[in-house]
């Protein structure tokens, strides 16, 4: 089984428009399975309408809360939290949610044991079928924390389903960043596709997620999405690839097609035979 | 005053809002705007790139550092307590030997509170950078974090500490990272109004609609949209924002002539500069809405 993981660093350069039509593409010759690893921002499922099967809960770690009963306002909490997540307002302790990072310092410091820690219910995860193949996704509720670890469950799961049903191909839609989720989403790829446009903010950015490919030592293509908009830049975007030995594997120019695909709820290879389509066709010859 | 330019989605033009509003007000008002002192920080310390747009001087630099426990071999008696208190399994006790896995650790210092003999002390681990300097006389600041590191929110809390100093009387723009869990709830806390930038596309909606769930209903922070890239997808932005009585402030139309100079990294307001009275138009707008 074949892992690849589409990433870009820099967001909105088209990952999961390429993700879904790569996996189009794989499922006419191939066994897929199918996995959204953005998600804060899960998109993939929006061009493959999936049906889902299976809804498990993620509880991705614990909270603090302060019992106002027992709370005797000694302060120490406030003192040991190292993220400001305690608060006071008039005399009155409590815990922002929202930036307790669960590390449970007060819980064990608290002299008059007025801190409990409870379990958090910090998203969904789905196993769904499209027309391409099992998809694994998520949402992460609003605000929360441990996109990362959820990133893992969705994968393993993945990994699990992908070797019982002995797929050929597992594509991973990354998230963008180069943080705990990134990291998450290639563990164990074979090969990640960076995503870049020509402009200077994605050529910066091409640079901090191949640097963290390397890190991951996962071997790395590109492809320039939206060529046209900057010759010079897409130029620059190739030579830096001859430079370090990396597979420029396609350069697609901008086609309003790939937004009318969108709003069809379809991968552009599915929902048109133009230019778009076959540049996409060939990538896929040469990442497979 | 703290406005925060947040998405959901990336590259629907957060740093393209963000900058151009600031480059407006700066050139409106000569570094102030009606008083007050403009700061700018860029808070998306994994791929940060307002700096290429705004080309600041900068002239302090400062590493962010995480506090990562070191086990003193002598006084440790393998009790095991600091792997118990570890809610991110960080730290392990294995016979005689203490483990501390490094990117695991969120160094809350729990560890070293709870060790019974003291053993534990804790030593600064780089983890990225944070620097500073101006663009003309407007501050500015960012972070970044080092390649392989996987937590980012303890940079964002650095580069928030520098740009909020003085933010009762600064008029602080944040640049926020995409996304919709930590480190944009870490950019966003505390901010006055989150400006949400969004494309007219299913993409756009889906992720416009995560971000406003977290700054309004979590956050309880006042939101309103900028509509970037207009004419490239269908009118669902303005259904949505009917439906759910969000302001939209700004309508920035699908136009080569932005994404080209974007490319090369021009801002509007140089590339286009009847858009400047536009921005500061945008800027206006949001004071109204925070004054409701």
């Amino acid at each position: 089984m074949k892992q690849i993981v589409v990433l870009s660093g820099k967001g909105g350069t088209g990952k999961t428009s390429i993700a879904a039509s790569l996996a189009h593409l794989a499922s006419r010759t191939a066994s897929i399975v199918l996995t959204d690893a953005d998600v804060d921002a899960s998109n993939l499922e929006l061009v493959l309408t999936p049906d889902r099967f299976v809804e498990h809960e993620f509880v991705g770690g614990q909270g603090a809360f302060v019992d106002r009963d027992l709370c005797i306002g000694c302060d120490t909490c406030r003192q040991v939290c190292r993220f400001d997540a305690v608060l006071v307002e008039e005399g009155v302790y409590r815990v922002d949610d929202t930036g307790c990072e669960g590390c449970a310092a007060c819980f064990y410091q608290c002299p008059a044991d007025a801190i409990e820690m409870r379990d958090r219910t910090s998203g969904l995860w789905f196993r769904s079928e499209t027309p391409y193949g099992t998809l694994f996704h998520a949402h992460l509720f609003a605000g929360q924390e441990n996109s990362g670890k959820l990133v893992s469950v969705v994968k393993q799961n993945a990994l699990v389903w992908s070797v019982e049903q002995r797929t050929e191909y597992m594509i991973v839609d990354g998230p963008p960043g180069i943080g705990c989720p990134v990291i998450a989403a290639c563990a164990g790829a074979q090969l990640a596709v960076l995503v870049v446009e020509p402009t200077v903010s994605g050529i910066h950015d091409l640079g901090r997620v191949l640097a963290t490919t390397d890190h991951f030592q996962i071997p790395a293509a590109v492809i320039i999405n939206k060529c046209d908009v900057n010759a010079a830049r897409t130029d620059e975007i190739a030579a830096y690839c001859a430079e370090h030995e990396l597979p420029l594997v396609g350069r697609i120019p901008f086609d309003t097609v790939v937004t009318e695909a969108m709003l069809a709820a379809q991968p552009v290879t599915a929902y048109s035979e133009g230019p778009i389509a076959r540049e996409l066709a060939e990538v896929w010859s040469a990442l497979a | 005053m703290i406005i925060t330019v947040a998405s959901g989605k990336g590259g629907t033009g957060k740093t393209t809002v963000a900058t151009n509003l600031a480059l407006s007000l700066l050139g409106a008002g000569d570094g102030t705007h009606r008083g007050s002192r403009l700061v700018f920080a860029d808070c998306d310390v994994e791929e940060p790139n307002a700096a290429l747009f705004l080309r600041p001087l900068l002239s302090e630099k400062e590493a962010v550092s995480l506090l990562i426990p070191a086990v003193d071999t002598e006084s440790c008696t393998y009790c095991g307590r600091c792997a118990e208190v570890c809610q991110f399994h960080a730290i392990a006790v294995v016979g005689q030997k203490v483990l501390v896995f490094d990117e695991l650790c969120h160094g809350c210092g729990s560890c070293a509170l709870e060790c019974p003999e003291n053993a534990i002390e804790e030593s600064p681990q780089a983890i990225g950078h944070v620097e500073q300097g101006r663009v003309g006389s407007m501050v500015f600041c960012h972070g970044e974090m080092n390649i392989g590191v996987p937590m980012a929110t303890p940079i964002i809390r650095q580069v928030k500490h520098i740009a909020l100093e003085h933010c009762a009387e600064d008029t602080v723009i944040l640049d926020a990272p995409p996304g919709t869990s930590c480190p944009v709830v870490e950019t966003l806390r505390g901010s006055d109004y989150a400006l949400m930038v969004t494309e007219p596309t299913p993409f756009g909606l889906h992720d416009l609609a995560l971000a406003i769930e977290v700054a309004r209903d979590v956050l309880g922070i006042p939101v309103g949209v900028v509509i970037n890239r207009e004419g490239v997808g269908d009118d669902s932005i303005d259904a949505y924002c009917r439906e759910h009585q969000i302001p939209i402030l700004m309508r920035i139309p699908l136009d080569r002539r932005i994404a080209e100079a974007y490319s090369d990294g021009i801002p509007i307001v140089s590339a286009l500069p009847e858009y400047q009275e536009r921005f500061v138009a945008l800027y206006d707008q949001i004071m109204e809405e925070c004054a409701r």
